[in-house]
């Protein structure tokens, strides 16, 4: 999709996940769009990518759900931007396998095009420029598989990171391998999904930092999970909360 | 109550997890391999580069595969190399068994050959009372405790030197020591001895060259080499997407596969052997054969996504990368073929019904494909088999095996709730209140193994801003 300047009006993708957990998260993405001048719409007719059953192996599910979306995103102009990678990869690199075959393959592709990770909107869309307005603080990042290998588009939350004067990025080891959750997968091999989360949570802890920031939902409920469980004192936090908390956005 | 099905998958990667000392040494050999293909490719777009040649090299070889083969067993033949046609892995078996028993074969060695496991050769044989020797070192090791290769290029990553040393000292009475050269020496030794009686050298083969009939054998230790020119008889057992058009194609394959596997800008030998000994040669094999196997394959050949399973040329770096294998290691998939590749590629060859398991043994992280010099797209296969496995119309064999009534019934639900807003507003708030005090059953105490129950928060965005839109 040509995105026309300035940009006046986004959709945003709630995210199943944002939604019935981290509801606050994406408000803090809206205010971070809004902040911009963008008219953020949140239309309450969107309900989920799809990816928790494609994951499963339930495709027909998936692409039944994956087509209900396209009446929540109707404007062809309209950009429609999500807080988190795996949604946004759903949308723009499987929606057009899906529907390879099938007649309404057109507008899924328009619908697959207009889809934005929040973070690489913000950075290279609208080139936000962010003025830190908080204390000193040291935290480590975790970049989401589909951020990294499906988008790539990690590396762009982290330079939106780097924007923040008093925020001390420490190198987390292992950053980009998986933090084990990865869906269905979680349920159906715990233990070998713990092992994952454990070696994730150890680095965490050796990077000696407040907080670990992520960009995705899914590695959010699973590291702030075990974290909680073990009562280890480290925030996890979507950088669209820490942003907005560093640049002295009210709460949300 | 309801009966739990026992699930062996789940328990061999419990019991993995639990051995510290393996994961520990595994953890050891395959970052090494990582940070040495790492350095030998430092270069990305040299990387980039040979592996759009790999991919187009064996697309193009399995688009033509029935011609290649064809062309490749003329040439084979006017080399004087003998070619079977195997359908089955008991055919293969057999086949072979008869060529030894025809030759009055006593003493057989191998060389590493990952097609052998698949087939499992060395049990068939064994059963027959005959004794295979391997003759690779990590294969001899893991060959003398009696277990599977834990990996397609290092068969013992989850072995350390003191682990040899011991086993060393029990099976072959040699001295205790955590020495790795005298280690090699106390197998050379013994291995040496083999070579020497061997009248039957079996193997793998790495690559087929249909435009000439020649095999080509990679490796590093020189014992593939000598399995295959000592003996009187050689026998090379291969699956049958490993043919390639023209020597032309076999640089970038084997840049890539060494570089892959362990670093290395070459292979210590490559071996291409043209048949027999000639009749004025004064050593060789006298008799070559080949044993070409399909066991599934011509039916993966026949779709065209699952088709690219067959691009792999066995460099184990998708195992290196992948964060499931580091962590149980090759030997708890229980397949010939572990990792990723593995998981792709068996149950398609044993069927969904049988080993519809191995999809689902993974995050999908992607890793396994970035890695990939093949340019195998491992996690969309991962993802296309596990949807084969609830589909009726599938494919592949034993497709819509793992439909469970109430996982169907739970997906069609969640399915209704998302394509109804109202209802999604609706079971949005009911779980909201309902999972609070959820009981830990399920999938909910699979979840809080390792982690506090989830949260969900009392009023969901869609409540929040519909507030907010009603105020505005
Ligand atoms: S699938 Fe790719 S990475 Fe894995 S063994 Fe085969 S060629 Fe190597």
């Amino acid at each position: 999709m040509q995105i026309s300047f300035p940009v006046k009006k986004a959709y945003f993708l709630g995210t199943c996940l944002a939604d019935m957990i981290y509801p606050e998260t994406g408000l803090a993405g809206m205010r971070l769009l809004e902040r911009e001048g963008v008219e953020t719409i949140f239309p309450l007719e969107q309900s989920c990518c799809g990816w928790p059953a494609y994951n499963a192996g339930y495709r027909r599910e998936a692409m039944a759900v994956a087509r209900a979306q396209l009446k929540a995103f109707p404007d062809p102009d309209c950009p429609i931007v999500a807080p988190s990678a795996s949604c946004a990869a759903m949308m723009r690199i499987q929606y057009p396998k899906l529907f390879e075959h099938e007649p309404d393959v057109h507008e899924m592709l328009q619908l697959a095009s207009r889809v934005y990770e929040l973070g690489d909107f913000l950075l290279n869309v609208l080139q936000v420029r962010y003025q830190d307005q908080g204390e000193p603080i040291r935290v480590t990042w975790h970049s989401s598989c589909h951020a990294l290998r499906d988008l790539d588009v990690a590396r762009h939350a982290k330079a939106l990171l780097r924007q923040l004067e008093n925020v001390e990025l420490a190198d987390l080891e292992g950053e980009e391998e998986c933090c084990g959750f990865g869906g269905i997968f979680s349920i159906r091999q715990p233990e070998l999904s713990a092992a994952m989360a454990y070696d994730k949570i150890e680095a965490i802890q050796n990077a000696q930092a407040a907080r670990v920031i992520v960009g995705e939902c899914g590695c959010m409920l699973n590291i702030a999970g075990v974290m909680d469980k073990l009562r280890i004192p480290i925030a996890c936090q979507h950088f669209a909360d820490f942003i907005w908390e560093r640049i002295g956005g009210e709460n949300v | 109550m309801s009966k739990r099905l026992p699930d062996p998958l789940r328990e061999r990667i419990q019991a993995a997890l639990l051995n510290e000392e393996q994961r520990a040494c595994r953890k050891r050999v395959l970052a090494d391999f990582r940070s040495r293909r790492e350095e030998r490719f430092a270069d990305a777009a040299e990387f980039a580069r040979l592996r759009a040649m790999a991919r187009e090299i064996k697309r193009r070889a399995l688009h033509m595969l029935p011609d290649l083969l064809q062309q490749f067993e003329e040439n084979a033949a006017k080399n004087g190399i003998m070619v079977h046609w195997a359908e089955t892995a008991g055919e293969a078996n057999e086949i072979i068994w008869t060529l030894i028993r025809k030759h009055g074969g006593k003493k057989i060695i191998k060389g590493k050959s990952m097609v052998s496991e698949e087939t499992g050769l060395n049990i068939n044989l064994t059963a027959k009372g005959a004794r295979p020797v391997e003759t690779e070192t990590g294969e001899f090791i893991r060959q003398l405790c009696n277990e599977p290769p834990a990996h397609v290029v290092s068969s013992i990553c989850h072995k350390s030197r003191q682990d040899v040393g011991r086993l060393f000292e029990k099976k072959l009475n040699s001295p205790y020591t955590d020495d790795i050269d005298r280690l090699c020496q106390s197998a050379q030794k013994v291995l040496r001895g083999h070579f020497r009686e061997a009248d039957i050298g079996i193997s793998g083969v790495n690559f087929a060259v249909a435009s000439s009939g020649a095999l080509v054998l990679v490796e590093n230790e020189g014992n593939v080499r000598m399995s295959s020119t000592l003996p009187d008889m050689h026998i090379a057992l291969m699956s049958l997407e490993k043919v390639i058009p023209d020597f032309s194609d076999l640089p970038p394959l084997l840049l890539l596969l060494s570089g892959s596997a362990t670093g290395q800008r070459a292979p210590a030998y490559v071996s291409v052997i043209r048949g027999p000994r000639g009749a004025q040669e004064k050593d060789g094999p006298r008799q070559v054969h080949l044993v070409i196997l399909d066991n599934g394959r011509s039916r993966i050949l026949a779709d065209r996504e699952l088709r690219q399973a067959l691009q792999c040329i066995r460099c184990g770096a998708c195992m290196n990368y992948c964060p499931v294998f580091g962590r149980i290691g090759g030997q708890a998939y229980g397949s010939p073929y572990p990792g990723p590749i593995g998981s792709v590629l068996w149950p398609q060859i044993q069927g969904l019904h049988r080993r519809g398991d191995l999809p689902f043994l993974s995050t999908l992280c992607g890793a396994c494909a970035e890695a990939c010099p093949a340019g195998i797209p491992l996690q969309s296969l991962l993802e296309r088999l596990r949807d084969e496995a609830h589909t009726s119309q599938g494919v592949v064999r034993g497709s819509g095996s793992a439909r469970r009534p109430g996982e169907s019934v739970f997906w069609r639900i969640w399915e209704l709730s998302h394509t109804r807003p109202v209802l999604n507003t609706l079971t949005g708030g009911i779980l909201g209140k309902f999972l609070r005090f959820a009981p830990r059953l399920g999938s909910l105490r699979a979840w809080t193994i390792c982690r506090s129950k989830p949260r969900f928060a009392r009023k969901n965005l869609h409540q929040m801003l519909r507030k907010r839109r009603n105020q505005k």
